[in-house]
């Protein structure tokens, strides 16, 4: 048994992955409890696809992938901020707009480039077996800002969150929050693009906070068990992938999909099992 | 200008000491940029004065209150506190939102919220001490749900969903408190522990604005009434308000008057208003 899990990691390209998807399974579960409560995964959907143009860029000129997908990230996070801060257009219209144009101009400029098809899947679905040491650092530093953010701002997240009027009568500067927890998700969404690429950053960002929604009453377990949630299942999906010699970022996502299903099933209070009881008693 | 400005300034702040809140209006207009939800509104409020807002659906008590804790632009006028701008001061407003505008599924606990009353005070970056969980408990105990301190907010009864946010109301120590239709749907009990609320806040001077569809309670239970219906109608005493024509002008063809003095308004438990 010891020997099955530990024999993967002789490999120096295994040790990163495994260190790439643990950082940024912690990463997307805690800040994915915001895009639950605050309703963004279209947003955090939108997002990830949006850096396409930028990934491209810096793989057409030489650079840093990372660096070009967290520029375009940020540009459009902010971009979808100016319109829909006009009032003429609410914020989803924004967003499709935005997220359209930008993953057209990505795959404009990736379809120049000769080995398209295996490089826009990287990019599409993660390539985790191939992170880099710099990579790994990127990830790490960014990591920290983003964690660091949400734990030092934790009251004042909280309370445009649930009380927008609340945070108004506390003159706290709401358009900043936001525009903040904007490049927070930016961030992320940038970092998880090497285990589970654009397409399913989303499912890492929603469902271990979904799952976690489910079973706890408090915000800070909620983050807790989330991060649990995004662990396990980086681990176990990583491991599916390398003895089943499937596409990772996939079996990563399917692992924390197969988690919330039994949880939705099975939680107190909140699950359909329960909740099925529950009602089935109130009858009798 | 600025010298106008300082001296205004001065004597405030000496005034403040003295006077716990006092709200001024001065030809307030509210509103996005089509028509103006309330418009013109100019009033005096003394400090400590208990005062019930009624009007018609979409008469603006909602957006008056919202403007009040800056969450609406003011298109023309000034609201002054204490005789400054809103703005310049900061925790001295406390509302308590209708019940329909709070995401009940929130994962929080009855003590998170009412703790959140703290926050305010905190400033940035800052976490509750020992003496504002305290103030927090206090507040519990003064609504008389102590013992929800650790229940989901989800979990609760609509008048227990109340005494929460009075609680975390009286946990921000305001100046002036804001109530949006507190008595909407909820039990006896719940209402007469948020009246004597009220009584008691009186003394310590806070300034109470309660939006309500209960004109008999307004009538019965406030010493000052507020009239609004997209502009000021009539403010003062129940008697002074309380008058067949302002009743007119506010309510239009939806009162009737009965022989022999009674009043029968068409639109007491209504869909909520929809504001901005």
């Amino acid at each position: 048994m010891l020997e099955w899990l530990i024999d993967p990691l002789t490999y120096g390209f295994m040790q990163r992955g495994l260190m790439a998807s643990l950082i940024v399974g912690i990463l997307c579960s805690v800040i994915g409890c915001y895009v639950v409560l605050r309703s963004m995964a279209f947003l955090g959907d939108a997002l990830a696809h949006a850096i396409l143009p930028g990934v491209a860029i810096a793989y057409l000129l030489g650079g840093n992938l990372l660096i070009g997908a967290l520029i375009a990230a940020i540009l459009v996070a902010l971009g979808i901020g100016f319109f829909s801060n006009q009032g003429a257009l609410r914020e989803d219209t924004a967003i499709g707009i935005l997220f359209a144009a930008a993953l057209s101009l990505g795959v404009v400029l990736i379809s120049s480039i000769k080995t398209y098809a295996v490089d826009l899947t990287h990019i599409l679905f993660g390539n985790i077996l191939g992170v880099s040491v710099a990579d790994l650092w990127l990830t790490g530093i960014l990591s920290l800002v983003v964690l660091g953010t949400i734990f030092l701002l934790y009251k004042e997240f909280l309370v445009i969150t649930f009380d927008p009027v609340l945070a108004a009568t506390m003159r706290l500067p709401a358009q900043l929050l936001r525009n903040l927890m904007l490049i927070l998700l930016s961030f992320t969404v940038v970092v998880s693009l090497q285990t589970v690429g654009v397409g399913l950053v989303v499912a890492m960002l929603v469902t271990p906070g979904a799952t976690a929604y489910l079973l706890t009453r408090r915000l800070p377990s909620m983050m807790l068990v989330s991060a649990g949630f995004g662990i396990i299942s980086s681990l176990a999906g990583l491991y599916f992938s390398y003895y089943a010699n499937v596409a990772s970022g996939a079996a990563i996502v399917l692992t924390a999909t197969a988690i919330f299903l039994l949880v939705f099933m099975i939680a107190p209070q909140r699950g359909v099992i329960w909740q099925h009881v529950r009602s089935g008693r109130s009858l009798s | 200008m600025f010298k106008k400005k300082s001296t205004q300034q001065l004597t405030v702040k000496s005034l403040t000491h003295v006077e716990p809140a006092r709200l001024e209006l001065e030809h307030v207009t509210v509103g996005y940029n089509g028509a103006p939800a309330l418009k013109d509104v100019s009033l005096q409020i003394p400090h400590g004065a208990r005062v019930a807002v009624v009007g018609p659906n979409g008469a603006g008590k909602s957006t008056l209150f919202k403007a009040l804790v800056g969450l609406l632009p003011i298109q023309k006028g000034h609201i002054l506190v204490h005789g400054l701008p809103l703005g310049d001061h900061q925790d001295c407003v406390a509302y308590v939102p209708q019940r329909e505008e709070v995401d009940w599924r929130f994962p929080a606990t009855v003590q998170d919220v009412v703790l959140m009353g703290r926050f305010g005070q905190l400033g940035w970056f800052k976490r509750p001490t020992e003496r504002d969980r305290q103030l927090a408990a206090q507040s519990l105990e003064q609504m008389g749900i102590v013992h929800l301190a650790n229940t989901a907010i989800g979990d609760l009864s609509g008048g227990q969903q109340q005494r929460v946010f009075l609680a975390r109301a009286l946990a921000q120590q305001p100046h002036i408190l804001l109530m949006d239709e507190p008595f909407t749907g909820v039990d006896a009990a719940t209402q007469e522990i948020t009246l004597s609320l009220l009584e008691q806040l009186e003394v310590q001077q806070v300034t109470i604005l309660v939006s309500t569809h209960d004109l008999k309670l307004a009538a019965e239970r406030f010493k000052q009434v507020l009239l609004l219906n997209r502009r000021l109608i009539s403010y003062g005493t129940p008697e002074e308000v309380f008058t067949p024509m302002s009743l007119n002008q506010a309510f239009g063809g939806k009162i009737l008057f009965l022989p022999g003095g009674g009043v029968v308004v068409d639109e007491c438990c209504p869909p909520e208003e929809t504001i901005l």
